[in-house]
């Protein structure tokens, strides 16, 4: 792909021509593509790191209105051993909730390691003014939270004024201080394949350290080949500025074997440096339940079932 | 072969999996011959990832079938045997096939119907005479209920049509799930009576059929940790050992006990070994 172009400087109509000079995305290609790189078999050796691997790319994500203290304090013992009974299972990259939720979580999660992420800017639908925004954005950094998982305004988006989510972005990423920003494109909402793209750039050139599919809340929330694009945009914006972005797809990422296919599709389209959890990231909740399931048939020979593990 | 002539349109032998008929995850199959040794059919030949696609359709079809009410589950149930009793012909000639002789087949479908509506009379009974009123002394109230004990696990004895359906009506008439695994020699009624099955308002996932190897399947069966309890029926008694330890892993209810073949009096102990008794305690007048 010829990005040799670094984003140009400001004004609406540079980074309008910018966004719209990206190439177009082959959709037929692309979905074919993801499609491929989704039969590819993963078994026993490979597969028990795989397992590893994804597990400790998990953000536990709760995004309920019936969240409760209670709730999240059980979600961050599961974050910190997922599998009681067995301590080699690695713990989980995150844990991912709202933002009048962080004080608890970073709590339980004291000297754990594992960060806590927060949805801001009026999630899931981002449609708040600015300052309401910025407002949850300081509270949830105030709290504790060290990584911001904000939404774009998809209405402005959509309407092309590309401008305003840039600098909306940039407000954001002001506000976040020292945290991480995931930025989520929702791309159930963005409709084309060419919307995920530049969405993407516009992402990673306001300053996002992740990009992220989807708030989960919008069908289809991440698919393949959505997550395809993104992470050829990452690839290639590493190529033409240097920097390195994330990629997160989130929702709808239920079982092993969807997991196993990301983690293909990243060394395929990013590549190996992606291969880790500051890098990439699975958003997910019923999904580790799943995982701990797959690993313990391989370790214990027999197919193991929702019983033995925890309900959340 | 001139033109007016017509090709047989022969069925696919397939598994019966949360409502569909798949084919085996792994592509395999196995010639079934008849009596005298001569070629029928192919029938599926399950593997593992059989067995666990079918426990996960039987334990996302548990909480709906178990919840519906007895009198709907019977209803059910008797439309399964008028199904059957429809199909009368294409069973005779499905079992003239596997061996039986003529008068034989006849009333083995006979025999298969009676039973099916036997238990299917059973369903709105059964907490009757399972559970009890339990007397107190104390303002109190306590009954005992029986109640489907989850997924069951069941290998089917050797014959045809009669076998399946003693071991298959008991354990969904009281809203449990089943996974089975049919007749490793006589597979193909199995698989026509889940046709049956699938055109008698029973919900996907209730019932699953795998046609293959016992010996391969019933391991992968009593070891997984979702099925609640195995029926043993059709297993060897020298490897009834080895699974019954297996199922112990998740604590299974293990039952063996062979199909009568008295048409008069099936007995209620297969009904009772897949239920639970559940006894709950009420405060009078408030």
């Amino acid at each position: 792909m010829s990005t040799e172009t670094v984003p140009p400087g400001r004004g609406a109509a540079g980074l309008r021509a910018f966004l719209h000079g990206l190439p177009g995305v082959d959709r037929v290609g692309a979905d074919e593509r993801a499609a491929r790189l989704a039969t590819r078999s993963i078994k026993t050796t490979a597969k028990a790191q795989a397992i590893d691997l994804a597990i400790a790319m998990v953000d536990l994500t709760t995004l309920e209105g019936a969240d409760t203290p209670g709730k999240v304090r059980a979600l961050c013992a599961k974050a910190a051993r997922p599998d009681p009974e067995d301590r080699s299972v690695p713990p989980v990259a995150a844990v991912c909730v709202y933002s009048d939720l962080v004080g608890v979580a970073v709590e339980a999660l004291d000297g754990t390691g594992i960060g806590v992420a927060s949805v801001a800017t009026a999630f899931p639908s981002g449609r708040a003014p600015l300052a309401a925004k910025l407002a949850d954005v300081r509270a949830a950094v105030a709290a504790g939270a060290a990584e911001i998982d904000m939404v774009i305004d998809r209405g402005a988006f959509l309407a092309g004024d590309y401008a305003t989510v840039d600098a909306e972005i940039r407000a954001v990423r002001e506000a976040c201080g020292d945290a991480h920003l995931k930025v989520i494109l929702e791309t159930g909402e963005l409709v084309t394949y060419d919307n995920v793209r530049r969405a993407s750039w516009l992402a990673m050139d306001a300053g996002a350290d992740f990009i992220k599919t989807s708030t989960g809340k919008v069908s289809p929330a991440a698919t393949l080949p959505v997550t395809l694009v993104m992470l050829e945009a990452v690839r290639d914006y590493r190529a033409a500025t240097g920097r390195t972005v994330g990629v997160k797809p989130a929702g709808g990422i239920r079982t092993t074997k969807d997991a196993l296919k990301y983690l293909v599709l990243v060394n395929e389209t990013a590549g190996p440096d992606w291969l880790t959890p500051d890098l990439f990231r699975l958003g997910a909740s019923s999904l580790l339940n799943d995982l701990l399931m797959q690993r313990r048939k391989l370790t214990t020979g027999v197919y193991s079932g929702p019983d033995h593990f925890t309900l959340d | 072969m001139t033109s007016d002539q017509r090709v047989d349109v022969r069925k696919t032998y397939k598994l019966f999996i949360g409502g569909a008929f798949p084919r085996s995850e792994s592509g395999r199959s196995y010639p079934v011959t008849g009596a005298e040794g001569g070629f029928l059919a192919n029938a599926a030949r399950a593997s593992r990832k059989d067995v666990r696609d079918a426990v996960v359709a039987a334990r996302k079809a548990f909480p709906g079938w178990s919840a519906r009410t007895p009198y709907n589950r019977g209803q059910i149930l008797y439309r399964i045997a008028e199904m059957l009793e429809g199909r009368r012909a294409q069973f005779v000639a499905e079992l003239r096939d596997a061996g039986l002789g003529k008068g034989a087949a006849g009333a083995e479908v006979d025999a298969a119907v009676d039973r099916w509506v036997w238990y299917a009379g059973w369903a709105d009974k059964l907490a009757a005479v399972a559970g009890n009123a339990n007397p107190v002394a104390g303002p109190f109230f306590t009954f005992s209920t029986p109640e489907p004990t989850g997924v069951v696990g069941s290998v089917a004895p050797d014959g045809p049509l009669l076998d399946l359906v003693s071991a298959l009506a008991p354990v969904i008439v009281s809203g449990n799930t089943a996974v089975v695994v049919a007749s490793e020699p006589a597979p193909l009624p199995a698989i026509t009576f889940a046709e049956v099955l699938a055109t008698s308002d029973l919900p996907g996932g209730v019932v699953n059929l795998l046609t293959g190897r016992r010996a391969e399947l019933a391991p992968w069966l009593a070891g997984h940790m979702d099925v609640n309890a195995l029926d043993l029926t059709g297993v060897a008694e020298t490897d009834v050992k080895p699974l019954a330890e297996a199922a112990a892993g998740n604590l299974k209810r293990v039952f063996r006990d062979p199909v009568r073949a008295d048409a008069e009096d099936p007995g209620t102990a297969r009904m009772q070994a897949f239920l639970e008794i559940k006894t709950v305690w009420h405060p009078v007048g408030v």
